[in-house]
């Protein structure tokens, strides 16, 4: 009885959040709203104009959706695999962080596959790879993997807030209109914490988790292979698979922590993230970045030290200060050292700069994923010999840019509208604590 | 006469037998395309069937057809039996007369500014001789753009051809990614296309008409095998550079003289270009030894925007 009661008062605590939206709130919900219209502006025109008005062409067929594609869709693996982990290993300060990490999993997971879909010249027949799947094919691996993971990460999020969606819906003293109540009502799948459901639930919890946890390893390898699988210079490699699954863990770890920094001061959760959280998701940021460095070292070296020809040309494009040397310093400067420099050193591991490292980091990651793609398109194994410069350089048009900004600002909005569904921090999650 | 009374899916089945037709107009059936123009009905049309019958065909079935007979699409997925095509081409005969590019634009109907048929020239490195390279389609035998297809949509066939199926076609560009040889193009927008050309029967065998969002190449006009003939490029070059033919028969032809292939392949140090990347090619060079032309005679009179292309080369 008296863990009910506490985690009631805990509840009140957070009550702010999901009972009304601040003005600010709203003010946001409206900037992100105009983004996503620019958006449908410039998807209008793709689809009625045709793929024309992107840059991409004969040469450099992937853009800036492959690289938007690539960089959510590994946040997303990012937040399975770390709320996996934790919950699996029970590591004792998860719960603040598994709930944002689930937010986060789902919220690119849902985004990254648009941006395929983007990019893909008629998807009024994408029912044809349902219809006429080719086995062989690593994009089917690809749809395969991502239809399983998504159905996975959605169950996985659904269980671990069912029981805070019956703890909503008992609080009377919660104010929220009567249709809220009722869709937790109806969410919570009527558990009431007796004993079989607890064991239930907790044991489907945690087969899940550990399901998860392979299953990113897999579908982060898949995504690699899409590009691994090519004849290309800088794609054909083999440590690909492994070189992506460390990227998105590091980019999805840096997202959460941006996310938990605005959270903790947007919805005053000093005491529940506090700066031990900030400490030991730099702690993973900083072990994750190094092992990202280690590859990219191990890959650029070979390729270089090999120097064949066509590995030695897309080198020299990322070396050369007038294609993209500066990108590709800064990619590896604010993705590798940055967030080691200001984890390792004591007087900088605090919450504002740690989250400001991985603000940059991510950055620095997404402009990784353009290097990956494009640079490599540019340089195909036959000379281009085409006077259409278009053809030769690839620059993104505003349409490529404005569903871009129109992606990220769904996975704004989708947050923003979750927080105001579901508390930041897993409230009913603390209940056993208290129990114990 | 004897399908008179017949239903109307043997009538049809019949009717899709009807391979090579006598008369000028072609057939393509009614139950693999509903483009091009309406007959009237009720008429019959008395055509002769592959096995030598008379058959009487309804009118409404009969639609006008590109340059040659329709194919199913399983027999366009198929392949011509017991065929194994093969080109060769010679480089010491190419002087860049770009002849073949425009005879191929032209039968497939495609604009000025795509190229399926791309001539390149060609500089090893800085001190070996520049040469013209006419590059088409390798139709590998281990091709990497048909591994990756997730639908299907291009296909290996039995006589060797690689091919495309634009209906099918997702357009996701994975092939063109993983085409070594940049062979493949995309329609960035809708073709501008005639009317005429648009309203045609799209079969993979002729490629025509484009369509936007997906991705076409060479073919090796199969339409034109078909009918016994060699593909445009081959009989489009001045200079004999392109021998077209058939690895089963060893015979290749370049319209002028006919040969043995493996013969030539032998006399002239015939290779396959980037034989290290393991896609096989069907397709076979002669190297730009003993040439017909010197390489610079190729520049002259190019339009300024095709000159340009090789700058950096010459």
């Amino acid at each position: 009885m008296k863990a009910s009661i506490s985690a009631n008062e805990r509840l009140k605590y957070f009550a702010p959040q999901i009972e009304k939206i601040s003005l600010g709130t709203k003010a946001w919900i409206a900037i992100l709203l105009l983004f996503i219209v620019a958006g449908g502006v410039a998807l209008y025109q793709q689809i009625a104009i045709g793929h024309v008005v992107t840059g991409m062409r004969d040469n450099v067929i992937w853009g800036l959706y492959i690289a938007n594609f690539i960089f959510f869709i590994g946040i997303s693996y990012a937040g399975a695999i770390l709320s996996g982990v934790l919950y699996v290993f029970k590591v004792p300060w998860r719960r603040p962080i598994v709930r944002i990490a689930g937010l986060v999993t789902i919220a690119a997971g849902l985004i990254g596959p648009i941006f395929i879909l983007l990019c893909i010249g008629r998807f009024d027949r994408m029912h044809h790879l349902f219809l006429y799947p080719r086995l062989q094919s690593p994009i089917t691996w690809d749809v395969m993997a991502i239809c399983t993971y998504l159905v996975g990460a959605i169950l996985y999020l659904y269980l671990t807030l069912i029981r805070d969606f019956s703890l909503y819906s008992d609080a009377e003293f919660l104010s929220i209109p009567s249709w809220k109540r009722k869709l937790y009502k109806t969410l919570s799948l009527g558990y009431k914490g007796t004993e079989v459901q607890k064991k239930q639930l907790k044991s489907a919890t945690k087969l899940l988790a550990i399901v998860m946890i392979p299953l990113v390893v897999i579908i982060s390898s898949v995504l690699s292979w899409i590009f691994g699988m090519t004849l290309r210079p800088g794609w054909h490699s083999s440590i690909f698979g492994p070189y992506f699954v460390i990227a998105s863990i590091l980019t999805g770890v840096g997202v959460i922590i941006v996310i938990m920094w605005t959270f903790r001061r947007l919805y005053n959760l000093k005491e529940y993230l506090t700066e031990k959280h900030f400490t030991y998701m730099g702690f993973i940021m900083l072990v994750l970045a190094a092992g990202y460095g280690y590859f990219s070292f191990s890959e650029y070296l070979t390729g270089w030290y090999g120097s064949e020809k066509w590995d030695s040309e897309v080198l020299s494009k990322l070396f050369d200060t007038s294609e993209y040397g500066w990108w590709f310093l800064f990619s590896n400067l604010f993705a590798i050292v940055l967030p080691i420099i200001v984890v390792a050193l004591p007087k900088l591991r605090k919450p504002g700069p740690i989250a400001f490292s991985a603000l940059l980091m991510v950055l620095a990651m997404w402009v990784k994923r353009y290097l990956i793609v494009v640079p490599t398109l540019e340089t195909p194994l036959l000379p281009v010999q085409d006077t259409r410069m278009e053809y030769v350089h690839y620059v993104a048009t505003w349409q490529e840019w404005a569903l871009t900004f129109a992606g990220i600002a769904t996975f704004l909005l989708i947050f923003i509208i979750s927080s105001k569904l579901v508390t930041i921090v897993p409230t009913s999650d603390y209940i056993d604590d208290e129990k114990a | 006469m004897q399908n008179s009374d017949n239903t109307h899916g043997n009538e049809r089945r019949d009717f899709i037998k009807l391979t090579v037709l006598g008369a000028a107009a072609a057939a393509c059936g009614s139950a693999i395309c509903s483009c091009g123009k309406k007959e009237e009905e009720g008429k019959k049309v008395k055509l002769l069937s592959p096995d030598g019958k008379l058959v009487e065909v309804d009118s409404k079935h009969l639609k006008p057809v590109h340059k040659t007979v329709g194919v199913s699409n399983e027999e366009a997925r198929h392949g011509i039996p017991g065929r194994k095509f093969v080109m060769v081409i010679d480089l010491a005969k190419c002087g860049n007369a770009r002849k073949c590019v425009t005879a191929c634009q032209k039968m497939h109907h495609l604009p000025e500014e795509k190229e399926w048929l791309q001539v390149k020239l060609m500089m090893d490195n800085p001190e070996s001789a520049p040469y013209w390279f006419p590059k088409t389609c390798f139709h590998c035998d281990n091709p990497p753009c048909v591994k990756v297809c997730p639908v299907d949509a291009t296909f290996k066939r039995q006589d060797g051809l690689v091919l495309i199926d634009s209906d099918r076609c997702i357009g996701c560009k994975f092939c063109m990614a993983a085409c070594p040889y940049s062979t493949r193009v995309f329609n960035w927008s809708e073709p501008d296309l005639p009317e005429e050309v648009a309203g045609l029967c799209y079969s993979p065998e002729t490629s025509v008409p484009s369509k936007v969002g997906t991705v076409e190449k060479c073919d090796f006009c199969p339409d034109m095998v078909r009918a016994g003939q060699l593909p445009d490029c081959v009989t489009a070059c001045p200079n004999g550079v392109f021998y077209f033919g058939d690895e089963n028969e060893d015979v290749v032809s370049n319209g002028e003289e006919t040969v043995r292939f493996s013969q030539l392949i032998k006399d002239k140090s015939g290779y396959r270009f980037m034989e290290d990347l393991g896609t096989q090619p069907r397709v076979w060079y002669l190297p730009p030894t003993d040439r017909l032309f010197p390489v610079e005679r190729g520049l002259d009179d190019l339009p300024e925007n095709i000159k340009n292309r090789f700058n950096d080369v010459m």
